[in-house]
């Protein structure tokens, strides 16, 4: 799960990690009184969404005066921002960051995320602030910095030691002044159980104070029952309401491009079912998957989030049974065809768990559009021909 | 022969009178697992599905001389019950629970490896030896005796490549279920060489996913240390970048984990990869003849 900026700034806030005073605002109005209080003499207007590359886009700009604020919020608010890291419809801006400006020295980039490989969570630091990671981690690696953190053992002196002179940061003051940044960084994302933290820009200021000029982070969604501060702070205007709905049901969905449904049980089937459509030449239109507890209505569910994509000409329902119980499934088949109108050829195949009893039900409730195959290539074969109108 | 476990070995259910974990260990009784036990704590003393309940690991491995452990306890409490069975004694935890935070399992599989305690998992089908031995929640009617190893890190790919086996005319040694989160287990570079080393596997499948990168240190393995043949897939080719599709592993960011990078690296150590899990079968088939 991802958060705000604003809510990160929030948490960093929290745990005393310096950043520069904001609020967050939803109206024009609210922006210019938010940047009264504020007091000035400079502004930062910040679209709040959950994508990086906010800047590039026109979503983060300077002001100068309460008059700029008031026009840069009424330009932002409500527009549809663009970047790298959304999709080509972009995402509505609906809330604003009205931030102090902040007197910039230098600009570096600070991160905390799970190294998978060590398998536990790394420091990640550069001198090079302020620019796409990806691209210094791509054209000049050495300008990254690593710091593995053994949470066994936490954050000690020496990992900040090594961040700091990484950093080349040589005042003895300022050395305090990052190390204790790190550690309480370090700190928040351990009790908070965070997948990610990134401050890009963290700034050094004219006085030689450092800020965290941006915070973006990421939780483990495994956690979020110990940690219901956060989960309060989901935003689902920012998340694809089909998934949410999905969600709601015990369904895994993803939206695609293509024409034929799949409901799956598992990840791994659930992708290896799109492949094998791709692989006979036509195209899935969602990756879901119904997960371990399908029942009669989670299979009525996923066929009606399917349906409302108007590009569907075909679905494939491929289960292998496990814990997932065949019959089941075949009797929500049955639900789903009485509830909504399923408008298009249903290939089903379903093996595992009590296959044969699902083959009996689906072969006496003699639904109309329903085909029935014997393994996966046999499914994938025929929802194709379906989707081609053969 | 096989992999980890047999018909000899004993195993122990951790969260034993759960509602799961009563389900599946009746599964496993009756696939013949010899499951001498289980851990539910105040519930010591007690027979559950006609076998002794215990309050600690420690006591259990202590009274049944179990080696392995199954674990079905709740995803808050799993991070506990590894550690538990690590200081316990027991050899090979195999995790089924799905939901377990990260942060815990990376301090349980810690705490694992300093007390030289295998992991299986989490949130994985678990292992099964054809017609021996069954510790997880697999549909153990398919997995016919043969002479194919598997490893996956999807469940319901376990079996579909299983399927894929077994209709083709063989039969499966030990299949290994790895799971999908970001801190697991046994991967395949454990696995695989196990597999080598096991006279009665004459082929392994090898089934991956996108994200991260189990299978390009997988295909370094191969080219050094595997002699058999091996044939995999990877699934979501066909995946939309950035998206997590299920599994937290199953997600692709930058270049980094894509499907066509990983079978391009499988393929060239040797790996015969395919495109569709429906292609197992055949492929298996063109190598074992």
């Amino acid at each position: 799960m991802n958060i705000h900026e604003y809510q990160a700034k929030q948490i960093f806030a929290k745990y005393g990690v310096p950043t520069p005073k904001g609020i967050m605002v939803e109206s024009v109005k609210d922006a210019v009184i938010a940047a009264q209080e504020l007091g000035g003499p400079v502004w930062v207007v910040k679209a709040q969404i959950h994508a990086g590359g906010r800047g590039l886009g026109g979503g983060v700009k300077l002001a100068k005066s309460i008059e700029e604020v008031e026009t840069l919020a009424n330009e932002i608010l409500g527009m549809t921002l663009v970047t790298h890291q959304t999709d080509a419809a972009g995402k509505l801006v609906q809330k604003l960051y009205i931030e102090d400006g902040a007197d910039i020295k230098d600009e570096f980039y600070l991160s905390v995320v799970l190294d998978r490989k060590l398998e536990m969570p790394l420091i990640m630091a550069s001198t090079e602030g302020g620019m796409n990671i990806e691209d210094v981690a791509e054209n000049t690696p050495e300008k990254i910095i690593t710091i593995p953190v053994d949470p066994a053992i936490g954050f000690q002196g020496f990992h900040g030691r090594e961040l700091a002179f990484g950093l080349g940061i040589t005042d003895k003051a300022e050395q305090k002044k990052i190390i204790s940044f790190a550690q309480k960084l370090f700190k928040l994302y351990m009790e908070l159980d965070a997948e990610m933290i990134e401050i890009n820009p963290l700034v050094r200021t004219g006085s030689g104070d450092f800020l965290a000029l941006d915070g973006k982070m990421g939780f483990d969604n495994s956690a979020l029952g110990r940690q219901p501060e956060i989960a309060a702070m989901r935003d689902f205007t920012e998340e694809d309401p089909d998934e949410v709905e999905a969600a709601k049901y015990g369904l895994s969905y993803v939206a695609l491009d293509g024409e034929i449904g799949c409901m799956v049980n598992g990840a791994g089937l659930a992708m290896g079912t799109m492949d094998t459509i791709n692989y006979m030449g036509g195209t899935p239109a969602n990756f879901l998957d119904v997960g371990g507890s399908a029942n009669a209505e989670t299979v009525a569910k996923g066929f009606e989030i399917i349906l409302k994509n108007p590009k569907v000409k075909a679905i494939f329902v491929n289960i292998f049974g496990g814990i997932v119980r065949c019959d089941r499934i075949a009797n929500g088949i049955i639900e789903a065809t009485k509830i909504i109108d399923v408008n298009v050829p249903v290939i089903v195949r379903l093996d595992g768990t009590n296959a044969p009893e699902a083959s009996e039900i689906l072969k006496k409730a003699n639904i109309d559009n329903l085909i029935v195959a014997s393994d996966l290539g046999d499914g994938a074969a025929k929802a194709v021909a379906a989707a081609k109108g053969v | 022969m096989s992999i980890l476990v047999n018909k000899d070995t004993k195993v122990i259910v951790q969260g034993f009178t759960g509602k799961e974990g009563s389900f599946h260990a009746e599964q496993c009784i009756d696939y013949g697992t010899q499951i001498v036990g289980g851990v539910t704590p105040n519930k010591g003393g007690q027979t559950h599905l006609g076998k002794p309940v215990f309050n600690t690991v420690a006591e259990a491995v202590k009274t049944t001389g179990a080696t392995v452990s199954m674990i079905f306890v709740p995803p808050a409490f799993v991070g506990d019950a590894v550690m538990e069975a690590a200081e316990a004694g027991i050899e090979l935890a195999v995790i089924i629970t799905e939901g377990a935070p990260v942060k815990d399992m990376q301090m349980a599989k810690a705490h694992a490896t300093k007390h030289g305690m295998k992991t299986l998992g989490p949130n994985c089908p678990g292992i099964i030896t054809a017609e021996e031995c069954k510790i997880g929640i697999m549909p153990g009617m398919i997995f016919k005796k043969g002479n194919v190893g598997l490893i996956s890190k999807s469940g319901t790919l376990t079996y579909e490549g299983t399927n894929q086996v077994v209709q083709a005319g063989y039969g499966i040694t030990t299949a290994v279920g790895i799971g999908g989160d970001p801190i697991i287990g046994l991967s395949y570079n454990q696995l695989l060489p196990m597999f080598e080393a096991d006279p009665d596997t004459e082929c392994i499948v090898m089934i991956g996913e996108i994200g991260g990168d189990l299978e390009i240190q997988a295909a370094k393995l191969i080219k050094e240390q595997i002699t058999k043949p091996v044939v995999a897939f990877i699934a979501g080719q066909t995946a939309p970048k950035g998206k997590t599709m299920g599994h937290a592993g199953a997600i692709v960011s930058g270049s980094a984990g894509t499907a066509a990078e990983k079978m391009a690296a499988l393929e060239a150590v040797g790996v015969k990869v395919v495109v569709s899990p429906a292609e197992i079968g055949k492929a298996v088939k063109e190598i074992l003849g």
